[in-house]
């Protein structure tokens, strides 16, 4: 399936990011960046692992999910647990604030995705409350007044997940198992017909865009100083959901774009958090009234790079359609 | 046991409100398809007015609940004319994400224009009174409650059996070509399902502010939320299972808390959601329908 060419661009863009990764450690070690950028940067780049995690399970699986902040806070909180209570090194946390999350995505994944379209979104938009309430609840993790959580995070570690997950989404999206997920987002009956699992495949982008939200649970946890309950409302799941619905349903260098423009927006609207909230949700409704398929609609960005020559890759019918 | 009985009726009363916001998904659900997640927000909006027809122009309760109704169906017909209408064709999707964004965007604009802080609802507005049944006494502002909230839904259910509005809303929740085809306007009857539901979200937002004296612009998500869970539960699109499920759901959260977990109460809801949509999606009052292609 991977031409040479396909490789080539591959690892030409494995090539410039470790570059870039390393030009930043640079300006932040050297002080060129002032604190308040390397906070925005961080806050991107965990925004970015949330946004393609999720773009997994919206924008490929086609299924809607609107409770990612629960697995959010179920990463932010198992990793808060091994290094302050445990007192496990910061990879272990991160690794089993994944898993966690992971596990999550299977007990809540299995019975919920026999739902469809609005049942799902409500159900896992219940999950996410549901979530929201235990952490509240719980005394061992601080309850209400929250937990404080040691900086760890890192610019190695926030770079490094942000790459694994876009690897890892972009190879499975392009392999056999992520081509059963779009048919599953094109006609869940046509797939199931054509012999795949589709339960099987659906639980499978879950766990996977689970396990990724529990990674950026861990980095947020970490660099945050402090992690509390209302933190991981359903507002930040939308907030995440609208990256990738701004971005494109099912264009994963549209959510990564989003994601950046939008933290970079609410950053500087930080000081007037309705005007944010407002800009956000107008910006929401036009674009589903004059472009409903987002930025970037299903294409990638190196589709429209592409252009000028012959338009092979992408849809054919110009990304016009839509998830669902 | 006299406990037990004082706590099933505040959960009748609290049901009951849960009951009048769920009316107005389930309606609009069963004629568009669509959760108007921004229906909480009428809810809110409808207290705000109620309050404000109450401290500003000293108005009495119900002088202020059928203003408070008859802005907020205003308010849902311009929702509907002016975001979801233009959608009608979208994808399902789509039309969830656009209420979703015009939710943020009645909450965010509320604060925006008064601020966040929130509001006490003043009391004395309602009868202090208690009454005393069989040993239980029963506050009168249950009693109010229950009353207002049985009475609107009779109306209800003479609107969508007997006249001819209703009929059409029917008609149109059975098959909207159809209905189309026989002539009747699908946009006024749907503009008309959203003034009817809205204007019940209205009447729910100043029974809620006055039975929990307190309200504030982002507190229509929770009870917006549970109100649909509620509709879920006594089945989508069906008028009966709503009221039903809305009063099952407030006794359901009454004897939880009765039961010494008042801080898991919001979670119950969502738990009963997640079983019923396991083990019968179709809600209790529900029928299994056979999916075509």
């Amino acid at each position: 399936m991977k031409s040479g060419k396909h490789l080539k661009g591959f690892w030409l863009s494995i090539v410039l990011a470790v570059i870039f990764s390393v030009v930043v450690q640079f300006l932040i070690s050297g002080g060129t960046l002032n604190p308040f950028y390397v906070n925005t940067l961080f806050s991107i780049c965990i925004n970015i692992i949330l946004a393609v995690s999720l773009h997994l399970i919206i924008g490929i699986t086609g299924q809607f999910s609107i409770g990612h902040a629960g697995f959010l806070a179920i990463g932010a909180y198992a990793s808060a647990i091994m290094t302050m209570k445990l007192g496990l090194p910061f990879p272990a946390a991160i690794l089993a604030a994944g898993i966690a999350a992971a596990a999550a995505g299977v007990i809540i994944g299995i019975p919920t995705l026999r739902l469809r379209g609005d049942y799902l979104a409500i159900a896992t938009l219940g999950f996410g409350e549901i979530m929201r309430i235990v952490f509240l609840n719980i005394e061992y993790v601080g309850g209400a007044s929250g937990m404080t959580v040691s900086h760890l995070t890192t610019w190695p570690w926030v770079i490094t997940c942000v790459l694994i997950t876009i690897i890892v989404i972009a190879n499975f999206t392009n392999s056999t198992h992520g081509r059963a997920c779009l048919s599953i987002r094109e006609n869940e009956i046509a797939a199931d017909a054509m012999g795949i699992n589709t339960t099987y495949y659906k639980v499978m982008a879950f766990i996977i865009g689970a396990f990724f939200a529990g990674v950026a649970g861990a980095l947020h946890a970490h660099n945050f100083y402090i992690i509390q309950p209302p933190n991981f409302g359903f507002l930040k799941s939308f907030d995440i959901l609208i990256f990738v619905v701004i971005g494109g349903l099912g264009s994963m260098s549209g959510s990564v774009i989003a994601a950046i423009l939008l933290t970079i927006i609410s950053t500087f609207l930080s000081n007037y958090p309705e005007v944010r909230m407002i800009i956000y949700s107008l910006v929401l409704v036009v674009m589903m009234l004059f472009r409903p398929q987002g930025l970037l609609g299903t294409k990638e960005i190196t589709a429209f790079l592409k252009m000028g020559k012959s338009a092979k890759g992408g849809s054919k019918d110009g990304g016009k359609h839509t998830v669902a | 046991m006299e406990q037990f009985i004082q706590q099933l009726v505040n959960g009748i009363s609290l049901g009951s409100i849960y009951a009048l916001i769920a009316l107005g998904y389930t309606m609009v659900y069963g004629i568009v398809k669509l959760i108007n997640f921004a229906h909480g927000d009428v809810f809110m909006v409808g207290a705000f007015i109620g309050f404000y027809s109450i401290t500003f122009f000293h108005l009495g309760l119900f002088p202020a609940l059928l203003i408070s109704m008859t802005a907020c169906a205003i308010f849902g017909v311009l929702i509907e004319r002016i975001a979801y209408k233009p959608l009608r064709n979208a994808t399902r999707i789509a039309a969830l994400i656009t209420a979703i964004g015009v939710s943020l965007f009645i909450e965010y604009g509320t604060i925006y224009i008064r601020g966040a802080q929130p509001e006490a609802y003043p009391s004395g507005i309602a009868p202090l009174k208690s009454i005393e049944i069989f040993g239980v006494k029963i506050s009168g502002q249950s009693l109010l409650i229950l009353a207002v909230s049985f009475f609107l839904m009779i109306v209800l259910q003479f609107i969508v059996h007997k006249t001819k509005i209703g009929k059409a809303m029917r008609a149109v929740s059975h098959d909207m070509d159809a209905a189309k085809l026989m002539g009747i306007n699908v946009n006024n009857t749907i503009s008309a399902t959203f003034a009817i539901g809205s204007a019940l979200a209205g009447a729910a937002g100043v029974i809620f502010g006055m039975y929990y004296t307190k309200i504030e612009p982002l507190m229509g998500i929770i009870p917006g939320l549970k109100a649909f869970v509620a509709a879920v539960l006594g089945g989508i699109g069906i008028i009966p299972g709503a009221m039903a499920g809305g009063l099952l759901l407030g006794v359901i959260e009454a004897l939880v808390s009765a039961a010494g977990f008042s801080l898991w109460r919001d979670g119950v809801a969502f738990v009963v959601l997640i079983l019923i949509l396991i083990f019968r999606p179709a809600g209790l009052f529900g029928k299994n329908v056979r999916e075509k292609v």
